[in-house]
């Protein structure tokens, strides 16, 4: 049902689990499946310098969470707003259509975070 | 990689017997029963020693037999047939929440077009008391259906009771027996049951055959219409290769059942008290009243799907919840029904063991099983330490 690099995210999940003192924290659950995604985000100098993420939910969510991760990492908050959840479809070679909208936990929690983070400083 | 089954209530494997038994009516044996010739007659023959076959299983008439394409047709015949045999005199249908979607979307149709429909809620195991139906029926009820043995959590009804009920009021009994041929005792001359459906493809049949049992003078029409086969209860020329398949398979299930009972009651208790002493594991449907092979558990903290990739990745084979409801979002109706909240229901896994499981395997899994849950715990956001 998966394809292999879905697999290999959920597999060997990147930037996987808490962080101490984030800048910005983005809690968002899936309305459709009660799937919940958390997001952790470090910001230095605009720029993203760390990311980690915990997820309950099902394969596609647990890959889109990683591969999220992984498209985030290095880019300044200007250019992680831009992420859509089908760019994080994209990056893991396409979702069944069935759990498409799991790549969307992805993209939302990271949205929060940011929110999360701009409310603070 | 080893690769262990344990989803024998989503479909079983043919027995090799059962195969040989159909060979050669995939091959020489074409003939199609309802021709008067030598290859018609052949085939004729096959076809009423199969129907023989399952009627002696069932302990009742070849006569009160109807082949049908599976478990799904078989509901469907027993409910839409009834009532179109005995409505618009009585219109009320009776069932419970628990019921396979072949029943329970039936009911739910049905209601729709305007019958009064009700269905029963479960207890916390996932049972319907006798009580309950009692209480349910009135005097315009055509028909109650209530299943043998829950497909997800194995609770087995108690359904002898809820169909002396039935009879005591003289409303017609149907039970879906799709997935307790082979664990559970039929001897439906005794037994107040009017309408039965069984499916091969769980007791190491083939796929795409099943039967309803449709008691003497049952007041049941066709729905839908063409030749003359089954009694006109069901046209359409026969799926000969499937039922002789399903007449072998049934001789094998009851022949084998006591010793297969209590192996897989053995190896199901072994499971659950391995998976038991996982931190946060809960045994879901009923502790004593569930079929031999059925082990369903709720893993709090993660999710099912997840978890059953991750098993897959080791070997293991089985599902979340029934195989039908993956498709879908919603957590298990079922689950919901015994009252779990959604991420309890989220996180359910669905073992069912199978006569060629083995003790190592059900070792295997346990550890199995203990290290996919600490990986995904690890990564929980509502799991933490
Ligand atoms: C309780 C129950 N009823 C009905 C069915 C449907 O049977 P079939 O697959 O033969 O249509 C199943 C199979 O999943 C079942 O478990
Ligand atoms: S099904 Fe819930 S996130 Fe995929």
């Amino acid at each position: 049902m998966y394809n292999e690099k879905v697999m290999d995210h959920f597999q060997n999940p990147r930037n996987v689990g808490e962080m101490d003192n984030p800048c910005g924290v983005g809690e968002v659950g899936n309305m459709k499946c009660g799937d919940i995604m958390k997001i952790f985000i470090k910001v230095e100098n605009n720029i993203i310098q760390d990311i980690k993420f915990l997820t309950f939910g099902c394969g596609a969510a647990i890959a889109s969470s990683s591969a999220l991760t992984e498209m985030v990492k290095g880019k300044t908050i200007e250019e992680a707003l831009k992420i859509t959840n089908k760019d994080v479809a994209d990056e893991l070679g396409g979702l069944p259509e069935a759990k498409m909208h799991c790549s969307n936990l992805a993209a939302d929690a990271l949205h929060k975070a940011i929110e999360d983070y701009k409310s603070k400083s | 990689m080893k690769r262990i089954y344990m989803d024998h209530g989503a479909t079983t494997p043919l027995r090799e017997e059962v195969l040989d038994a159909m060979l050669p009516y995939l091959k020489e044996k074409y003939g199609n029963p309802s021709s008067l010739h030598s290859f018609g007659r052949e085939a004729r023959k096959a076809l009423d020693e199969a129907r023989e076959k399952v009627a002696a299983g069932l302990g009742v008439a070849p006569e009160e037999i109807v082949f049908t394409s599976g478990g799904t047709e078989a509901n469907n015949l027993a409910i839409m047939g009834v009532v179109r045999g005995i409505a618009p005199i009585k219109n009320h249908i009776i069932t419970s929440a628990v019921e396979h979607h072949a029943v329970l979307d039936t009911v739910k149709f049905l209601g729709q077009m305007g019958y009064e429909i009700t269905i029963l809620p479960v207890d916390e195991y996932g049972m319907v008391s006798p009580r309950q139906v009692e209480e349910a029926i009135t005097d315009r009820t055509i028909l109650v259906s209530i299943m043998t043995a829950n497909n997800e959590i194995g609770t087995i009804m108690p359904f002898e009771e809820i169909g002396a009920v039935c009879r005591e009021k003289g409303v017609y009994y149907h039970t879906d027996a799709v997935q307790a041929i082979g664990h559970i005792d039929f001897n439906l001359r005794e037994q107040p049951v009017d309408l039965l459906s069984l499916s091969a493809h769980k007791f190491y049949g083939p796929k795409g055959v099943g039967a309803l049992y449709v008691r003497k003078k049952t007041k049941l029409k066709q729905v839908f219409f063409g030749g003359g086969q089954e009694r006109k209860l069901r046209p359409g020329t026969e799926n000969l290769p499937g039922i002789v398949g399903l007449g072998r398979a049934m001789e094998l299930a009851v022949a084998d059942m006591p010793e297969k009972r209590e192996k897989l009651i053995r190896l199901r208790d072994r499971l659950v008290e391995g998976l038991l002493q996982i931190e946060d594991v809960r045994l879901n449907g009923h502790p004593l009243q569930r079929l031999p092979g059925n082990v369903n558990v709720s893993v709090l903290y993660v999710e099912g799907e997840s978890l059953l990739l991750g098993l897959d990745l080791k070997g293991i084979a089985l599902s979340s919840g029934s195989a039908c409801t993956s498709g879908s979002l919603d957590p298990s109706h079922v689950l919901m029904a015994i009252g779990l909240d959604h991420q309890t229901a989220q996180g359910s896994l669905r073992f069912t063991l199978g006569k060629d499981n083995t003790d190592e395997e059900i070792d295997y899994t346990v550890e199995a099983v203990r290290k996919t849950v600490d990986y995904l715990r690890a990564m929980s956001p509502v799991y933490r330490k």
